[in-house]
This record gives C-alpha cells, sequence and structure tokens, in this order.
C-alpha cells in the first residue's frame, strides 16, 4: 500500500483531484501497468473485456434457446434440462455479469475520473482488487457448466423451494456455485461502488460543481447508489437460501413433499425470498437503466450541438426515480401469493415513476428540437435507444397496473417488455457509448460504414425480435416454456412468429461479430481520432494526450468554469465551449 | 434521412401489425372483460403517446439535421412546456390507473356466494378438490400424504370424508356462478393459468392462494403452469371443462369422495392383482402423463407396454419386462424413451404396490 | 450551500465562466467513505431484521433461550468500543501511551467478545438448540456469524494499525486510522445491541 499512501494516509487530506501528477505512484512493469493496475481506466478496460467475454456466451445461451423455440425438436441436443439452464444462465450473466458490470466497472471507472477532473479513483488499490474480486466470480459462474448436474436452470430469479429440490437441473452443485458466485461480484462491486460513490463526492476538481456534472456522471452515480443499497438484498437471500440448502434451514422451505418424499423442511416462506429477491431485483433494472439515460443524454446532447433540455429536471428525474425504485418492487409479485391488497399500493408507486421517466424521454426529444443533428453512428444509436424505451417504458404501464399484468405476468408480454427496457436499450445505448468514447480510449475512430451497418442491423433486427413476442404473450404463450405444444388458444401461425423471431436473433447475434472486428481492427487501421472529434465540452475530451496517460490531465489539472452543456452558445465563436474554458471575448459569456 | 424515414415506418408497422396480425387475446370465457377493458385503455392511451413522441421524433431528426451554415437554438428550459408535458403526463397516468384499481378491487373481493374449488399442484401435474354435499373442505396437511391419500386430508376431519378427489386431468366447473378457486402446491412455486378466464395466480407450497371468476363461456380449455417448476414445467397440463350445471352435477356425481377412496382400499385387498394396480396408478396420478389406450400423452402409452422394444434416447434398445418397468417407476430418469422428455418424478412404492402396478401393466 | 440550493441552481446561468469551488461534500474523505460503507453494512442488516421479523409471524417459530453468556459478552463489546474511542481520542492529543493501552485493549475486548460469542453458540448446540432445528435458531446463528464476520473484518483493520504503531509511525499520521476504527466499532457495537434487544424481546 505504499505506493499509495499520498493519497490514503496524509494527515491533513489531499483531496485526489489535487494530488500532483508526479506524487502518483507510476509502476514500472509490464505486469503493473496492464495487468494488476490500478489505472482505473485499465481497470474498466479489463471490466469491459470481461463482461463482453461472458457477455458473447450469453448472447451465445440466447441463440441455442431461440434455435430451439423456433424450430422445436430439430436440435436434439436441447433437452428441457438444457433449456431452463439456458435461459437461467442468459438471463443471470447478461443482467448482472454483463450490464452491471459493463456500466459501473468499465463505463464508471473510465468515465466517473475523466469526467469530474480527477486523477484516478480515491482508492486506486481497492479499486484493483474489485476487478479481481469480480473476474472471480465471473470464473465461479461458468464453473457450474462443468460440475456435475450442470449449472442451475431455477430461472434468474431463483424462486426457491424449487431452485434446490430434485426436479430442478444444478439443484445440487450449480445453484451452489451461483450463490457464492452472486455473493463474491457482491463484495467485489462494492468495493468498486464505493469508490466511484466518494470519487463523485470528493474528488471533483475546483470548479465542478454538482449541477456541472454531466448527466452521464449523474446517471452512473446514481445507479451506484443504488447498486450499494440494493446488492445486500441479494446478498442476504443469497446467504439465507444457502443455509436452506446446505444445513437444512428452514427460511424459505414450507414443509415439502417432493416427488413423493417429505422433505425435513417445514414452516419457511417461499414468498419471503421474492421480497428479498425483488427489493434488489427492481433497482437492478435502474442500475442498468440509469447509466443508460446519462450517456444517452450526453450522446443526444454532443450529437444534436445544443444543450441537454432541462437539465436540472434531468438531475431531479434521475434522483427521484432512484428513491422512488425502492418501493414498487412488489410489482413483480402481483401473482405470487402476497396480500392482494398489496396491489394498490406498489400499482400506484410504479405508474408514479412513469412521470419522471416520460419527463426524460420529453426532454431528450425536445434537446433534438431545434438542434443542428449530426447522424453520426453514436447518435443513430441514442436515438435508436429512445424508440426502443418508448416501447418498452410503455409496455411497463401495462405490466405495472396490477389488473392489466394479471393475465400478461409470466408471458411472453413480460420476456418483450423486459427485453426492450434492460436489454435493447440499454444495450444500444452502449454500443452507442463505444462508438462515442472509442476515440477517446484508443485515439482512433471506429470504421463508419461497418458501424452503421451493424447499427441498421441490430437496431432494426432487435426491434422484429421483440415487438411481435408481445403478442405471443397477449395470445397467452407461457415463458420459460421448453415447446408450447398443442393447446387450443395458440394458433399455428405463431410457430411461424417463432421461427422468424430466431431467424431474426441468429442475424442479430451474428452482426455483432462485425462490430467485434471494428474493435479489433480500428485499434491500429482507425482513421487517427484527435482530442476532440466530436468537438464535445466534457473534461475527458480536454485531456493533454489520447488516450490519456496515467494521472489523466498531465501536469495541471483542469479548472471548470461553466456547466457541461455549452453547445452553439449565442455570441460564442465556436459552437461548444469546453468547460474548462474562461469567459473571453469568444464564449458570448458577457450577456 | 434514413432513419427518419425508418422511424416513421417501424411506427406506422408496429402499428398496423397490431391491427392486422392475427395474434391477439384469445376469446375471454370468463366475467373478466373487465379485465381486456383496462387492457384496451392501456393500449389506445400507450399507443396514442408512443405514435405522437416517434413522428416528433423523426420530425426532428429530419427537420433539423445538420447544416453547417445553421446552429442549434440555446435553451436550457422551458419552466412553462415542462409543466405542461408533466400535468398531461399525469393526466395520462390517472386515465390508466385509476378504471386499472377498480377493476382491482374488484378481483380481490370475493363474492360471499362463491362456491369453492381446490387446485392442487406438484411437479408437474395437477389434481383437484370439490368440497362436496356439506360445502366445506376437510383440512389437509403435508405429513397425511402417501401414495393411498395423494390429497394430504386430515383421515379423522369429518369434513374432508365427502370431498370430492379429482387425481385426473380435467376440472369441470359450472356456467354462472362465481367460483373461489383455492390454490395448494405439494412441492413448488406454480400457477394456475387458463388463458380463456385471464385471472391466474400462483400455487406456494405452505400457504393457500386463492383467486375468482365466474365462467361464463361453455367450453374445453387449456390449463397451464405459469410459474416455472422445473424440468417438466411445460408440460404440466389439465383440462378446464365449462357447462352447464346439470351436465356439471352428473359428471361430479362420478366422481369419488375422499371416503369412497379410502374404502376402495380397504376393499381392494380381495380384488385381483392387476385390478389393485389400476387403483395404484389412478391414485399416484400415473394416468396424468399415460394413456392406456394408445393414444399420445406426455408419457408413453401402456397400451401393449409389456414386451415391446422400446428405442432409448441414447439410441440402444431395450425390451420391456418387469425389470425395466420396475426401474423405471423408481428411477425414471436411468433410461429416456427416445422422443420423451425427462420428467417423470422418481416414485417410491412398497412392495406390494409395485407388484399390483407391475402386474396392472402386464395386463394392458 | 445546501444540497437542495445546489440542486436547484441554473447551472447555465449561475456563476459562468467562474471556478465555483466544488468542495468536498461532507467532511473528509476516509470518513465519507466509510459512512458510505456503513450505510450498506446496515442494509444487510437491516433486511436480515426485516426477514426475522416477518419469518418470526409464521406458526412455527419458537423463541430461542438467550444465553446467560450474552450479557457479558455485550459488556465486554461496549468496554471494546469505549477502548477504541480512547485510542482515538489520545490520539488526537497526541498521548501515545493511552493510545497504545487504548488500541491493544480495544482489539484483546473484540477478541474475547468473539471467543464470547462462540462459546454461546457451544452452550446453545449443547442444549440441542442447532442451526435447523427452528427458523429462530437458524437467524440466532445467522445474525450473530455476520455481526462476527464484521466485526472480524474490522481486526484486521485493528492489526494494521498496531503494526504502524509498534513501527513507531508518528501519532498525527495515526489519527485517521483511529477514528474510523473507534467509529466502525461504535456502529458494530450499536448493532448488537439491536440484534440483542431482538433476541430478548422477542
Ligand atoms: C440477441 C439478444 C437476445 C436474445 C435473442 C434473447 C433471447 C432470450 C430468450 C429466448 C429468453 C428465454 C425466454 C423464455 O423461455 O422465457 C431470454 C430470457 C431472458 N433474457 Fe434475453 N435475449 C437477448 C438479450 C438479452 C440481454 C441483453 C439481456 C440483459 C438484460 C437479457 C435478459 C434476459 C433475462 C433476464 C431473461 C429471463 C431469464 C429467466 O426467465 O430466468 N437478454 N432471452
Ligand atoms: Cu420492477
Ligand atoms: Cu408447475
Amino acid at each position: 500500500m505504499a505506493m499509495t499512501d499520498v493519497a490514503h494516509d496524509a494527515v491533513d487530506y489531499v483531496r485526489p483531484a489535487e494530488v500532483a501528477e508526479e506524487a502518483l505512484y507510476h509502476p514500472k512493469t509490464w505486469l503493473g501497468k496492464y495487468v494488476f493496475s490500478q489505472d482505473a481506466k485499465i481497470i474498466a478496460l479489463q471490466y469491459s473485456m470481461t463482461a463482453m467475454a461472458v457477455g458473447l456466451i450469453a448472447l451465445l445461451l440466447s441463440v441455442l434457446m431461440r434455435l430451439q423455440l423456433g424450430f422445436p425438436g430439430v436440435f436434439s441436443f436441447i433437452t428441457p434440462d438444457a433449456y431452463i439452464q439456458f435461459v437461467t444462465m442468459h438471463g443471470m450473466i447478461m443482467v448482472i455479469y454483463l450490464l452491471t458490470a459493463l456500466f459501473l466497472g468499465g463505463f464508471g471507472n473510465y468515465l466517473i475520473p475523466l469526467m469530474v477532473g480527477a486523477r484516478d479513483m480515491v482508492f486506486p488499490y481497492v479499486n484493483m482488487v474489485s476487478y479481481w474480486v469480480y473476474l472471480f466470480a465471473v470464473l465461479l459462474l461458468l464453473a457450474s457448466f462443468f460440475v456435475p448436474g450442470g449449472p442451475t436452470g431455477s430461472g434468474w430469479t431463483l424462486y426457491p423451494p424449487q431452485t434446490i429440490l430434485p426436479g430442478t437441473p444444478g439443484a445440487d452443485w450449480g445453484i451452489l456455485l451461483m450463490l457464492i458466485s452472486l455473493a463474491f461480484f457482491v463484495i467485489g462491486f462494492t468495493m468498486g461502488g464505493l469508490n466511484y460513490v466518494v470519487t463523485v463526492l470528493q474528488a471533483r476538481t475546483r470548479g465542478m460543481s454538482l449541477m456541472r456534472l454531466p448527466l452521464t456522471v449523474w446517471g452512473i452515480f446514481m445507479a451506484t447508489i443504488l447498486a450499494l443499497l440494493a446488492f445486500p438484498a441479494l446478498l442476504v437471500s443469497a446467504v439465507m437460501m444457502t443455509l436452506d440448502s446446505v444445513l437444512g434451514t428452514s427460511f424459505f422451505m414450507p414443509a415439502i413433499v417432493s416427488m413423493g418424499q417429505t422433505l425435513d423442511y417445514s414452516g419457511g416462506s417461499p414468498v419471503l425470498f421474492q421480497h428479498l429477491f425483488w427489493f434488489f431485483g427492481h433497482p437492478e433494472v435502474y442500475i442498468v437503466a440509469l447509466p443508460a439515460f446519462g450517456i444517452v443524454s450526453e450522446l443526444i446532447s454532443v450529437h444534436a450541438r445544443k444543450n441537454i433540455f432541462g437539465y436540472r429536471l434531468m438531475v431531479w428525474a434521475i434522483v427521484v426515480i432512484g428513491g422512488l425504485s425502492f418501493v414498487v418492487w412488489a410489482h413483480h409479485m402481483y401473482v405470487s401469493g402476497m396480500n392482494p391488497y398489496f396491489g394498490f399500493f406498489f400499482a400506484t408507486t410504479t405508474l408514479i415513476i412513469a412521470v419522471p421517466t416520460a419527463i426524460k424521454v420529453y426532454n431528450w426529444v425536445l434537446t433534438l428540437w431545434r438542434g443542428n443533428i449530426r447522424l453520426t453512428v453514436p447518435m443513430l444509436f441514442a436515438i435508436a435507444f429512445v424508440f426502443t424505451f418508448i416501447n418498452g417504458g410503455l409496455t411497463g404501464i401495462f405490466l405495472g397496473n396490477v389488473i392489466v399484468d394479471i393475465p400478461l405476468s409470466d408471458t411472453y408480454f413480460v420476456v418483450a417488455h423486459f427485453h426492450m427496457v434492460m436489454a435493447v436499450s440499454p444495450v444500444l445505448a452502449v454500443f452507442g457509448a463505444v462508438y462515442h468514447w472509442y476515440p477517446k480510449i484508443t485515439g482512433r475512430m471506429l470504421n463508419e460504414t461497418l458501424g452503421k451497418f451493424h447499427f441498421w442491423v441490430t437496431f432494426v433486427g432487435l426491434y422484429c425480435i421483440y415487438y411481435p413476442m408481445h403478442y405471443l404473450g397477449i395470445l397467452g404463450v407461457p415463458r420459460r416454456y421448453y415447446a408450447t405444444g398443442v393447446t387450443d388458444f395458440i394458433p399455428e401461425s405463431a410457430q411461424v412468429m417463432n421461427a422468424g423471431i430466431s431467424i431474426a436473433a441468429i442475424i442479430v447475434a451474428s452482426t455483432q461479430l462485425v462490430f467485434l472486428y471494428n474493435l479489433a481492427v480500428s485499434t491500429t487501421r482507425g482513421k487517427p481520432a484527435g482530442d476532440n472529434p466530436w468537438g464535445a465540452t466534457t473534461l475527458e475530451w480536454q485531456t493533454a494526450t489520447t488516450p490519456p496517460s496515467h494521472g489523466n490531465f498531465g501536469k495541471e489539472l483542469p479548472l471548470v468554469y461553466r456547466w457541461a452543456y455549452d453547445y452553439s452558445v449565442p455570441g460564442a465563436k465556436e459552437d461548444f465551449i469546453p468547460q474548462n474554458v474562461p469567459a473571453s471575448g469568444d464564449t458570448g459569456d458577457a450577456r | 434521412m434514413a432513419l427518419a424515414i425508418i422511424l416513421v415506418l417501424l411506427v406506422v408497422g408496429s402499428v398496423l401489425f397490431h391491427f392486422l396480425s392475427p395474434w391477439y387475446l384469445t376469446p375471454i370465457a370468463s366475467n373478466w372483460n373487465y379485465i381486456d377493458d383496462t387492457l384496451t385503455i392501456t393500449f389506445i392511451v400507450c399507443g396514442i403517446v408512443f405514435v405522437a413522441i416517434n413522428f416528433f421524433m423523426a420530425y426532428c431528426v429530419y427537420r433539423y439535421r445538420y447544416r453547417k451554415d445553421r446552429r442549434a437554438a440555446y435553451e436550457p428550459e422551458n419552466k412553462r412546456m415542462e409543466w405542461w408535458l408533466t400535468v398531461f403526463t399525469t393526466v395520462g397516468v390517472i386515465a390508466m390507473l385509476a378504471p386499472g384499481l377498480f377493476v382491482w378491487a374488484k378481483y380481490v373481493e370475493v363474492p360471499d356466494n362463491a362456491r369453492l374449488v381446490e387446485a392442487v399442484g406438484q411437479q408437474w401435474k395437477w389434481s383437484y378438490r370439490y368440497p362436496g354435499a356439506d360445502g366445506i373442505l376437510g383440512t389437509v396437511d403435508i405429513r397425511h400424504m402417501d401414495g393411498r391419500n395423494p390429497f394430504g386430508m386430515n383421515p379423522d376431519d369429518p369434513n374432508g370424508q365427502d370431498d370430492v378427489l379429482v387425481n385426473g386431468p380435467e376440472i369441470h366447473l359450472p356456467l354462472g356462478s362465481p367460483i373461489k378457486m383455492l390454490l395448494r402446491s405439494k412441492d413448488v412455486l406454480h400457477d394456475f393459468y387458463v388463458p380463456q378466464i385471464r385471472a391466474k395466480m400462483d400455487l406456494v407450497p405452505g400457504m393457500i392462494t386463492y383467486f375468482w371468476f365466474t365462467p361464463t363461456r361453455a367450453g374445453r380449455y387449456d390449463v397451464l403452469c405459469a410459474e416455472l417448476c422445473g424440468t417438466g414445467h411445460y408440460t404440466m397440463r389439465s383440462h378446464m371443462v365449462l357447462e352447464e350445471e346439470s351436465a356439471f352435477n352428473a359428471w361430479l356425481a362420478t366422481q369419488p369422495t375422499f371416503a369412497d377412496t379410502q374404502a376402495v382400499k380397504v376393499a381392494s385387498a380381495g380384488g385381483s392383482l392387476a385390478e389393485q394396480g389400476r387403483q395404484v396408478a389412478e391414485s399416484q396420478g400415473c394416468i396424468g402423463c399415460h394413456s392406456i389406450d394408445g393414444s399420445p400423452s406426455v408419457g408413453p402409452t401402456w397400451k401393449g407396454l409389456a414386451g415391446r422394444t422400446e428405442t432409448l434416447a441414447d439410441g440402444s434398445t431395450v425390451v420391456v419386462d418387469d425389470e425395466y418397468l420396475m426401474e423405471s417407476i423408481s428411477v425414471p430418469n436411468a433410461s429416456i424413451v427416445a422422443g420423451y422428455p425427462p420428467i417423470m418424478p422418481p416414485y417410491q412404492l412398497d412392495e406390494g404396490e409395485m407388484a399390483a402396478l407391475i402386474a396392472y401393466l402386464n395386463s394392458l | 450551500m445546501s444540497l437542495r440550493r445546489q440542486l436547484s441552481t441554473k447551472p447555465w446561468l449561475a456563476q459562468r465562466g467562474v471556478v465555483t469551488d466544488a468542495g468536498g461534500f461532507v467532511g473528509s474523505t476516509p470518513k465519507v467513505t466509510l459512512g458510505a460503507f456503513l450505510c450498506v453494512a446496515s442494509m444487510v442488516f437491516a433486511l436480515f431484521i426485516a426477514a426475522y421479523f416477518i419469518r418470526m409471524t409464521y406458526a412455527d417459530w419458537r423463541p430461542i433461550p438467550v444465553p446467560a453468556l450474552l450479557w457479558l459478552n455485550t459488556v465486554v463489546l461496549i468496554g471494546s468500543s469505549m477502548a477504541l474511542q480512547w485510542a482515538a481520542v489520545s490520539s488526537r492529543r497526541e498521548h501515545s501511551d493511552g493510545m497504545r493501552l487504548g488500541l491493544t485493549l480495544g482489539g484483546g475486548c473484540a477478541l474475547v467478545f468473539l471467543v464470547g460469542q462462540w462459546l454461546a453458540w457451544r452452550q446453545l448446540s449443547g442444549l440441542g438448540y442447532f442451526i435447523d432445528s427452528n427458523p429462530s435458531n437458524a437467524f440466532f446463528y445467522t445474525l450473530t456469524a455476520v455481526h462476527g464476520l464484521h466485526l472480524l473484518g474490522g481486526l484486521g483493520a485493528w492489526v494494521r494499525a498496531l503494526v504502524r504503531v509498534r513501527q513507531g509511525v508518528e501519532i498525527a499520521r495515526l489519527r485517521m486510522t483511529l477514528e474510523l476504527c473507534a467509529i466502525y466499532w461504535h456502529f458494530l457495537l450499536l448493532v448488537w445491541l439491536v440484534l440483542f434487544g431482538l433476541l430478548l424481546v422477542t
């Protein structure tokens, strides 16, 4: 720890933002620089690459599921057990190990210090450990593919009693690995998360008041707070479930006759688990959504050359949504057998969230209005995000309104809805963000033609996958079904739709290879980007070098003179004024 | 430009898809058309918002596309517009929520005159119980459950003796009177789901959940399980027959009461071994998945099973003898017949029951 | 500026072109960090306690007898907390003897507390109250274990502080560490009092 003493132990604590560059620990060895690095930017890349690697596995699993659903019986290696194992691992990986890790560990690490004008995270060492713990959690999770019985097949919600009983694949080893892996994820995340929060609170450079923060930082900051407060619920339920499974306690396990045998459990409450799970699970939705909100606000403003409309409302909406997201969890439990009178409360709180959320959407669109819109690849993704998010947000109103949820819950309507809001939309935001910040990370632009191809196939393809899927749900097709078989309410034509969806899914999935190719090739062959290719105002574009070196800003930290959205200021010379530019004849500040 | 066009096309396409595609709610068979109405209101409000915002966005993308000689407007906020939008959104939300809560209030208030019917779930089959002439369901407990008493009926409870037990694949209900479905699970979560009824509810082991509805349209509908319950989740089926009161009563009269099932047990000691086996098969619910007339079902038919040569999932073949039968009952997943999912739960039977069952299977 | 005032400024107008003081948020960074961590830890305990209250309402709950030893452990933990407070105060006043003594005593008492907790477990399981015999037992063992693990984590920091005291690091540089330790100990004492009260009352 000696190398970070400057940042930690001095009596009169020096804010890391103000640590002089020479005082930073600069590793001398290759290993210290690229593997066991304490530089938030390297850690960010490690997080991102690991997350994308597991994400690819999860994508592959989804293709396998789609093969089964689109062409039932054709691929005989996909057994009913394998199918629900795929469903479970796909869901869990996508939500936790890909999106949460990517948005917070990846984008959070890269962007927070740069955007608030700090040299690094406040606790670089802890930050590094956080990544390694995350990696360990990922490996544990993947190990469950190789243990006897395979990974757990209990659905990503892990509802007991089914999770730990025979009749569900992976009920002995798979589930344990899953629970332990989740516990490690939470621990690793807590280390990182404390860092992100404290860095935003304490390490902002001079002049960077809270309301001068870019919305990206606001989104990630609030999402981190949600995660810090929500993940404990996952941890607590994982601990209690592990005890139920290993030591035979009855936290969640009632008296049960399983497969003709009376088990030793008694009196526990499966619904208690659901409350704990969704107390984590609903905020989790916003852990994924808020960073996407922030990033999209940024992209839209930069590429429309216009200040974000209603900045204050955007910030307040993020805060309000974050707060409300802790009092809506039981909207996932309308049919769980909980006291039905809760329905009134949770339907109301849920629909209240619709208001700040709608305001965000209006403000994105109103930012475009009277803008000067450059349809760059990041901008295409940002607009596509708004489109799919409107769609997914509106179907959320169906499911939040308790009585409308009753026929739809546990059907494909739910699958379509949550993919639209928490899969398609955030993934589009991720792509937009990668196209936007790649030039800063590597110093080179991504290939635009490949980018556009990637965009069109991904956006239109994903919409074609999920829009029709809602109607399967309205028909009444239940989710997590290996095969629907013959029923009296599903017309045969539904299978045609299913096959079509599967083909679209395969096309979309394979197009991601183009994206990966683009990422790889452009590191060396991309057009040199310069320091600020998009003409953006925020601090990460004002670094001395591109890519930024360790310490981010060279000798002097930037001073912040203005908010993050001075685009097209009347009277100013350029159509953007970086945050670190003081008032002068060129900035139109005299007004 | 391309983006604006595609956005418009996607919106128009979505709306057309909604109206023109053959996929929508299946015709309703219960009193819950209120639910359908609320759904329709939600569709209208949300549809308008969806079209309006996206058209506006497409317009902006087209109208304010990049031009070198133009500058974007500088407008950090516009309080009045923001207020209007907030008020407008709030009104829209109330328009959807208020009717929804109103219907929900109906949904949670079970009418006093509702008839009780119980659905019992287990991996992966349904069974049903009616209260019998006294209108009261007898008490049950997990501890009473065994092969003879799959419902876990309390043998000492007089209210339970006349309960009608349906351990088969069908539930019948009379049209026109409210039904309170009581839901109980032996093992894991399930969810009693009939799309035509609209209402659904989880079965939670350790507690009794419920919902109510009034059947309105005669017919035979699928019962499915809508809460993931393990490997065989997707095969957990049954049928709901909605019919006139008289037909219903006639059907109910043919079903055994709890007392009947217990009496049969005692008497059966005298019956032939195969006959006893038939009763075991019935009480264990085997016939939920296996037909005895050769018709296809979840599992292989029992007709002509003994002596048949089966192809297993791993490609090998096996001639069905007593030993194979016994193994298939106590460790079903040891060998799986090709084409069938490995979803049969293992059964612990005592020797007498096993022998009777084998004799019965050999007789088919 | 109050948080509310800050959040309602119009950033495009307020002090445009001027470096306003962004300001730390509240107090020193290590304390803010510890505060944030304590929020997370409180959440863990709060959720366990919420689960406790819900689970308690089910029919099979039989309260677990509270071993008298826990009273003694409570006293020891209070002592531990006080000793660390003393160490922190001494370091502020540059009293190195008081600091050493307080630190040693504080950690020592914490160790005694952990041993005491373990003995209480032994007593209970000796009487046949195993973790799987009743949900109240399960909660007792789980909650004490989670609390103990937090204390163990604190002892990690304590060992580090002790080593540095031995190495003769200047007292001024230890002040923050000691203060953090003391705060963390007070927090764990508070949690323990809540848990203990819960056991006594229910
Ligand atoms: C091409 C992309 C994707 C495809 C084709 C896809 C497809 C699927 C399919 C077929 C299912 C199973 C539905 C069922 O049987 O009920 C599923 C479930 C799920 N997916 Fe995706 N998915 C994709 C991307 C994502 C992403 C990016 C996320 C991240 C949030 C995600 C989250 C989930 C979740 C949470 C489940 C539910 C798992 C469960 O029921 O336990 N998916 N997906
Ligand atoms: Cu939710
Ligand atoms: Cu089921």
